[in-house]
């Protein structure tokens, strides 16, 4: 029923020293979900690079139609059929969605040799209807929602005709209600022929939606498959070349006293009446939809935001936290889920920024103590196993998985009682993130109480002692260990609790 | 309430809200000054703003693609200084071809620009802050220090902006012709919608094929002409040609751009706002003898408008990216 449309033999990519891409093989059918499987740096964005014309390739061969497939830059790509969605980065905000689709193309109309706006939305709104996406193609992107913003770019793919469809982690920004209307397009897609080229981190994502899967490991293929007939162990053998056994290495800790206790905080526009209990050693779980108010709650526990109204006790005592710097004083740490813009300045090392939060204690008269320095950096360093060239290379060089490590470490380093930890795995591959979990819970184990944000249920479900749901703005359920289940905290997630049904 | 809505969504369109602010402003001064908003004075202040308009429109296209051209107003000097000076030494020339050349010295000036940031890879506000004192420099040696006074100037080129077609000055006809093209280069044709596109994000407009470096060309090139053209009726309409001409100009351009909700940041804004963003400045600095305010608080006042205008951008914005946050959580 479905044809070959793109076959990749024996594709190498050498980069000044690195083997990106070594033999790899990709098979991809018309009207076929393709799931693109492998750890952050397995080599999936070096060969979505290829196709898309951003790189060259060394040797082996790619197969469009049987032909060979030549094409020097994304617009060549775009001509031959190809594109990739891309997370955000490509749209303009202050634009409409007309003119987002058809940037670069303009229609111009035939007889007045002016940008012919009238056909430019009509065709626009002729394509959205045809998504059954209820957007309006006068609307400014700025005003979009991120799962809206998603849908036009695929919307924009089609637009220019695209047969293969590249979707990078579409999900890693959308809540789950966005996801589903994702999937939805997915499927229409495939429906009408498409072939879609789906690279993702999430094994539930995979098995939802997708049908067929090639794995990469180190650049290296390792195989492939129906998703049907496989199972998340096996992927995940495939990917590691080992078996996790314990995905969330959770340590029986004996949950000590009360360290922290919120009681009745509430930010105006934000969330309202937020309560609860925070031990010593114990990991307390917060999930929710984008947009709950779980990073809001967080960032004005440690000073970021102001509150409207509440009050919050440390052992007991009341505490007025202004501002980070005094949050820190009283021993919290936040670890903040951009990374990138919050969490490593790029352009410093490892070292440098594992003790940046801790200078003033590194410093005699202004000036830091090098040694010292290095002895925090190894120390930490070693133990969330962090890889680099040296911990004097700038963060920059790291890989996005490291560059977490490097935020965990610096965190960490300052010795927090409380931690609070927002999306601490977010775009990392598996093994890392085993890393991570295993630190978090060795940390807990010896006593240090941790705030968990997290979209990812099986790690909510995995990691905390105790989950925390909030919906809208406030906390809608609360569950042990030993209660929760996947069902019960999506439901509460969703506004699906006793007594409201049925509502939204 | 739902009459307060819509109120609201007229205040946050800026061409709208700045009509409403510029007959508010008249209000207020014809209380004061009876006479101000007779057809014979508000002919006048159009007249006084069309230049602004002009070079503003010239400016509004660079910050629009994520620049600033800090030059025009030693563009508007030179250019007005070569073009003077043309009709002064070969009075036999015909006015328009003088015209022509003032704005082929502005073209120049801005291709200058335009390859220094396209291709050397300077920062917009670096490059036109070095060609500032450059062009200004020039001026100087152009002219040797001297100016070029009304009797050494023809009656044809005085009349370039002077002369009238029915009943209303040619140089507010220039102000309009500009501002008719600019209106349909950035809103109706392919390389205007691309400036929006390089301004509002880089990386995107690459991947569809808009080339940076050509936009780049194409802004610093258009400001440059209407700097050029500027220059030419600064200097016939003042029928002198000194070396200080338009000195400071720029930020008067940039305000009117600010004023008139262009981002600064690039992106964002459009023609109508820019023009009406020049009248308001224009009618500030009409009204402020006429109300009997010291001429010395013009600058002062400028500026607070210029700051006041920019935190009405910022914060509007705040405010949408919070109802956007709360449009989420329904």
């Amino acid at each position: 029923m479905s044809e070959t449309i793109l076959e990749i033999k024996q594709l190498t990519k050498y980069f000044p020293g690195i083997k990106a891409l070594d033999g790899v093989h990709l098979t991809v059918r018309t009207g076929e979900v393709h799931a693109l499987i492998g750890e952050n740096g397995a080599g999936k964005s070096t060969l979505v690079k290829i196709l898309t014309g951003v790189y060259t390739l060394t040797s082996g061969e790619v197969l469009l139609d049987g032909k060979p497939l030549v094409c020097r830059n994304a617009l060549e790509a775009q001509a031959c059929g190809i594109a990739a969605i891309h997370q955000e980065a490509s749209m303009f905000p202050e634009l409409s969605v007309t003119e987002n689709i058809y940037m670069g193309h303009h229609i111009i109309h035939p007889k007045t040799k002016r940008v012919d706006w009238a056909t430019m939305r009509k065709e626009t709104q002729t394509l959205l209807d045809s998504l059954e996406l209820e957007i309006d193609c006068n609307t400014l992107v700025k005003n979009l929602g991120v799962a809206q913003r998603h849908m036009v770019e695929i919307a924009k793919a089609l637009s220019l005709n695209a047969r293969i469809v590249i979707m990078d982690e579409p999900t890693s920004a959308l809540s789950l209600r966005e996801v589903e209307d994702l999937y939805k397009i997915v499927r229409k897609l495939k429906d009408d022929g498409k072939a879609i080229i789906f690279i993702s981190h999430k094994f539930d994502e995979i098995f939802e939606i997708c049908d067929y899967f090639t794995i990469l490991r180190d650049g290296r293929y390792i195989g492939e498959g129906l998703v049907k007939e496989s199972s998340v162990d096996a992927m995940v053998n495939m990917m590691v070349g080992r078996s996790l056994d314990q995905m969330y290495p959770k340590k029986e800790v004996k949950i000590g006293r009360p360290v922290l206790e919120v009681q009745q905080l509430a930010q105006t526009g934000y969330f309202q009446d937020v309560s609860f209990t925070l031990h010593a050693g114990e990991i307390l779980g917060f999930f929710g939809l984008i947009g709950a108010g779980r990073s809001e709650v967080m960032r004005t526990l440690f000073g970021i935001d102001s509150r409207s109204h509440g009050t919050v006790l440390l052992d007991g005592k009341e505490i007025h936290i202004r501002k980070p710097s005094e949050a820190m004083g009283y021993g919290i740490a936040f670890v903040p889920e951009d990374r990138q813009s919050q969490g490593v300045i790029l352009e410093m090392s490892i070292a440098k920024n594992i003790t940046l939060p801790q200078i003033d204690a590194l410093s005699r008269y202004g000036i830091t103590h090098k040694k010292r320095e290095l002895e925090v950096t190894e120390t930490f360093g070693e133990k969330m196993e962090i890889r680099a060239a040296g911990w004097h290379v700038d963060a920059d060089t790291l890989s996005g998985g490291n560059q977490q490590k490097v935020v965990l470490a610096k965190w960490i380093a300052t010795n927090p009682r409380i931690l609070i930890l927002d999306e601490p795995t977010k775009g990392i591959d598996v093994a890392t993130k085993a890393a991570v979990h295993q630190f978090v819970s060795e940390m807990a184990a010896e006593g240090m109480a941790v705030l968990l944000i997290s979209s990812e249920l099986p790690e909510v479900l995995g990691m905390s002692d105790r989950i925390i749901v909030m919906h809208e703005g406030a906390l809608t359920a609360e569950f042990s260990r030993d209660e929760a289940t996947s069902d019960s905290v999506i439901k509460a997630a969703t506004g699906h609790t006793a007594g409201n049904g049925g509502e939204q | 309430m739902i009459r307060l809505q819509s109120l609201r969504k007229i205040t946050q369109r800026r061409d709208t809200s700045l009509i409403i602010l510029i007959v508010l402003l008249l209000a207020v001064v014809t209380m004061r000054a009876p006479g101000f908003v007779s057809a014979d004075n508000i002919q006048r202040i159009v007249n006084d703003t069309s230049i602004l308009v002009m070079v503003s429109l010239g400016q509004f296209f660079v910050i629009l693609a994520g620049g600033i051209d800090l030059s025009v107003g030693s563009v508007i000097g030179l250019s007005g200084m070569a073009a003077a000076m043309t009709n002064q030494y070969y009075p036999g020339i015909p006015a328009v071809v003088v015209l022509l050349i003032g704005v082929g010295v502005g073209l120049v000036l801005g291709l200058i620009n335009g390859v220094v940031v396209a291709y050397g890879k300077v920062p917009a506000i670096i490059t036109t802050l070095g060609t500032l004192s450059i062009y200004r420099g020039l001026t100087f040696v152009l002219s040797k220090g001297q100016w070029v006074t009304a009797h050494e100037m023809t009656d044809s080129y005085m009349r370039l902006p002077h002369g009238n077609l029915f009943g209303i000055s040619n140089l507010i006809w220039w102000g309009v012709l500009v501002s008719v093209l600019m209106f349909y280069f950035s809103g109706y044709t392919r390389r205007g919608r691309e400036i929006y596109a390089i301004g509002g994000n880089k990386v995107a407009a690459k991947f569809v094929g808009v080339s940076e470096q050509k936009i780049y060309m194409i802004i610093f090139t258009l400001s440059g002409m209407l700097g050029g053209l500027a220059g030419v009726l600064w200097t016939s309409r003042y029928a002198a040609a000194v070396n200080e001409t338009a000195s400071g100009f720029e930020l008067q351009t940039v305000a009117a751009c600010v004023i008139g909700g262009v981002s600064i940041a690039g992106g964002s804004g459009a023609v109508p706002g820019v023009i009406l963003g020049a009248l308001f400045l224009g009618i500030i600095n009409n009204a402020l003898p006429v109300i009997n305010l010291s001429p010395f608080y013009q600058l002062f006042i400028q500026g607070a408008i210029v700051l006041g205008a920019m935190l009405i951008n910022t914060v509007s914005e705040r405010r949408r990216e919070q109802e956007l946050l709360k449009g989420r959580q329904r």
